[in-house]
């Protein structure tokens, strides 16, 4: 347990020996975000997990805009298409373009064999008008981000699925669902977190032990068989929203004790705090006190928990929608892609139906894992 | 001493019940059971049973009982008698089929866990010795990968070059010649090479973390003015180490049992989905697809009572270790 940020806020608590520049514009009159912000600005893993991060979320707000093309469009023709290399420089100039495919099939197996087409070249370019889609729901747009110039051409950058649909497009459209069973996760389990944890912590005595006990069984017991269970209650043919809500669900119901436990501890931490107990003498009531001393003080480490939890909510949705008692298709997310990618068979002949999606789902982890242990050493400032 | 087992051993059994009453009821929450399953089936087939039977089937299995009867004619079944239920998919006895898969579960919840202790233990200490040098940074990078691949994506990853290099996407425990072989020296040995394969998968992700752990204790330690003292009286540098801070930095680790064997477990579960390996993992998922109601809830109740036995035995070596927690 690392000691509460008020207690140390004194004036003579030390200065970090190796900040003289920041001692000079005063450690002591700089507010406690000012002081996390100075300590997690050090940390470069920090910094460019959160760059990606916010990257990632902000592809996952507006898919539509990042992908060249509609995830669902399917393409008899361009079945198991392979990934076409991009080329941006053209006869010395800039001038984007990738090659066209062409196919021969096996006149026994069957099999595509795909060839570059060195005849044909598909111009690409930035901000291409393409299919037309409503941004956020209600803007009506049709420009991408990036695309073939005439918005008809083949154009696949990490290759084409089985029914000729554009992978990274696919990959950017899960993103929406798997970025935000995450976010959804956290909030219900910080909520469960915040009331448990806080009645836990601010009466203590015999509903404390209770409470601290019940945390304790509920950790013992092994995660994805619960998550199994539970998910294989959902019936076939539930719709996608309900089903996406109840896996949100089940990963809150379980992850919630780490939550509490922070909640809790900061709690009994602040309880004795010489503030706390002025305010109380000042006849400030309870529910004031929570909200308005307590809560703030301890702010950035729900902050850096909720960090910490996020990648471990994501990880799951995606295994149990591998594991295919999880979000299922027409629905797009990381677990529903990598299950497509179950077929190892297939997947010899055709990787880029595993890499791109374990290469998605690995960046965004570790980078948020990064960003999370920042939080987290940030959080203290005065911790070594 | 006593009282303290006592004390624990007495909480652990309640855990249990606890673990107990949840992994029943939620295995019965689906709408349904078995018996509409079967309805419906032979409904498919045949003219269907009439309700009357339906429902005579029904009281035989005792399925017209109220949850928390059935939950304590269960319970006390496998009390009393060792008796788990029985398998409506697999017409078997629950208890025989779950006692089949335990050991090869064992050996490889054992085999996780032995590989997660001996890789990062070693790592962890060096690590904090060497300081940010490059095998720090090394070792961290490695850690937090671990974190970030899901093990499942890499049993797939495993499965792919196995299937491209030798041309067959299986990863058994036995080579094909003993899998039906009765037990020997040479099946155990057998065993013993294919065994590491998946158990160093599961482990990744516990490597990852306790190394961190690890670190981070020992650091804590060598900060410590005693270290200092000890240095300056000219105590060789392995020594010192090895004699004072890694024993005072193995007790916090020796607590990450509680959450190291759950996680271990979970990790047993997938990757046998996966790499469909006979343990526990790949028939508690098939009994959870069929609701095969005993099976599920004797698996999930199984597996539950090891960690929570794991956790007592963690709580009992780490009072041994350490005088101050048996005291009070």
């Amino acid at each position: 347990m690392t000691t509460s940020i008020d207690t140390s806020l004194t004036p003579t608590a030390p200065a970090p020996a190796e900040d003289v520049s920041e001692a000079n514009r005063s450690v002591e009159a700089a507010s406690q975000w000012t002081l996390m912000w100075w300590k997690f600005r050090k940390d470069k893993l920090a910094i460019v997990g959160g760059i990606v991060v916010i990257l990632y979320y902000l592809v996952a707000v507006f898919p539509e805009f990042f992908a060249p093309k509609d995830p669902f469009a399917f393409d008899a023709q361009y079945t198991y298409a392979p990934p076409q290399p991009l080329y941006f420089i053209l006869d010395g100039r800039w001038n984007p373009f990738v090659y066209g495919l062409r196919f021969e099939r096996d006149p026994v197996s069957l099999k595509k064999t795909w060839t570059v087409d060195y005849e044909s070249r598909i111009p690409v370019g930035f901000f291409v008008k393409g299919e037309p889609y409503t941004l956020l729901g209600f803007i009506p747009a049709d420009r991408h981000l990036f695309g073939p110039v005439n918005s008809g051409d083949p154009f696949y950058l990490m290759g084409a699925d089985k029914t000729g649909r554009d992978v990274l497009s696919r990959i950017i459209h899960a993103s929406r669902i798997s970025l935000t069973v995450g976010l959804v996760g956290v909030a219900v389990s910080l909520v469960l977190g915040l009331i448990i944890g806080g009645i836990s912590g601010l009466i203590g005595g015999r509903v404390d032990n209770a409470i601290q006990r019940m945390i304790e069984i509920i950790n013992s017991i092994p995660n994805i068989p619960i998550m199994l269970a539970l998910a294989a209650l959902v019936p076939v043919g539930t719709p996608v929203l309900q089903v996406y809500f109840f896996i949100t669900l089940i990963l809150a119901m379980l992850s919630w004790t780490g939550m509490a436990r922070v909640v809790r501890g900061r709690f009994l931490a602040l309880r004795e705090d010489d503030f706390i107990l002025a305010a109380r003498l000042d006849g400030v009531p309870q529910m004031r006190l929570v909200t308005k001393h307590m809560i703030p003080s301890f702010l950035s480490h729900i902050i850096a928990s909720i960090t910490i939890s996020i990648p471990f909510m994501i990880l799951s949705e995606t295994g149990l929608s591998f594991l295919g008692v999880g979000l299922r298709p027409p629905v797009v997310s990381w677990g529903v892609m990598l299950r497509e990618a179950q077929e190892i068979a297939t997947v010899v002949n055709y990787p880029w139906l595993l890499w791109p999606v374990t290469g998605a789902v690995v960046i965004f982890v570790l980078s948020m894992n990064f960003l999370g242990n920042g939080l987290r050493d940030a959080a203290d400032p005065y911790a070594n | 001493m006593w009282k303290y087992i006592l004390y624990r051993a007495g909480y652990a059994m309640v855990s249990v019940l606890v673990i107990s009453m949840i992994a029943f009821a939620v295995i019965q929450l689906p709408p349904g059971d078995y018996i509409t399953d079967m309805v419906n089936r032979t409904r498919q087939t045949s003219g269907g049973i009439d309700p009357e039977a339906e429902q005579r089937l029904r009281e035989a299995y005792g399925f017209d009982q109220p949850m928390h009867i059935q939950y304590i004619r269960w319970i006390s079944n496998i009390v009393f008698r060792g008796e788990f239920g029985y398998s409506f998919f697999l017409k078997r006895d629950a208890g025989e089929i779950i006692a089949e898969r335990m050991p090869m579960t064992m050996a490889m919840v054992l085999g996780s866990f032995m590989l997660t202790w001996t890789i990062a233990l070693p790592l962890g200490i060096y690590a904090a010795v060497r300081k940010h040098s490059i095998f720090d940074y090394g070792a961290t990078f490695i850690g937090f990968f671990g974190l970030a691949v899901p093990s499942f994506v890499l049993a797939i990853v495993l499965l792919y070059f196995t299937y491209s290099n030798f041309g067959r996407a299986t990863i058994g425990l036995f080579s094909p010649e003993f899998v039906d072989a009765p037990w020997s020296v040479a099946k155990f040995i057998n065993l013993m090479q294919h065994l590491w394969v998946p158990a160093l998968l599961v482990a990744i992700t516990g490597i990852g973390a306790l190394t961190q752990t690890m670190r981070a204790n020992l650091l804590d330690e060598l900060n410590k003015p005693y270290v200092n003292t000890a240095r300056s009286k000219g105590l060789a540098e392995t020594h010192l180490l090895w004699k004072y801070p890694v024993r005072h930095a193995l007790n916090p680790f020796v607590s990450t049992i509680g959450w190291l064997l759950p996680a271990l477990i979970s990790g047993d579960v997938i990757i046998s989905i996966v790499l469909n390996l006979p343990t526990a993992g790949s028939l508690l998922y098939a009994s959870l697809l069929q609701q095969d109601l005993y099976v599920a809830a004797g698996f999930i109740l199984v597996l539950s009572t090891l960690t929570v036995i794991g956790t007592f035995i963690s709580d009992l070596l780490l009072a041994w270790l350490d005088p101050r927690i048996r005291l009070t």
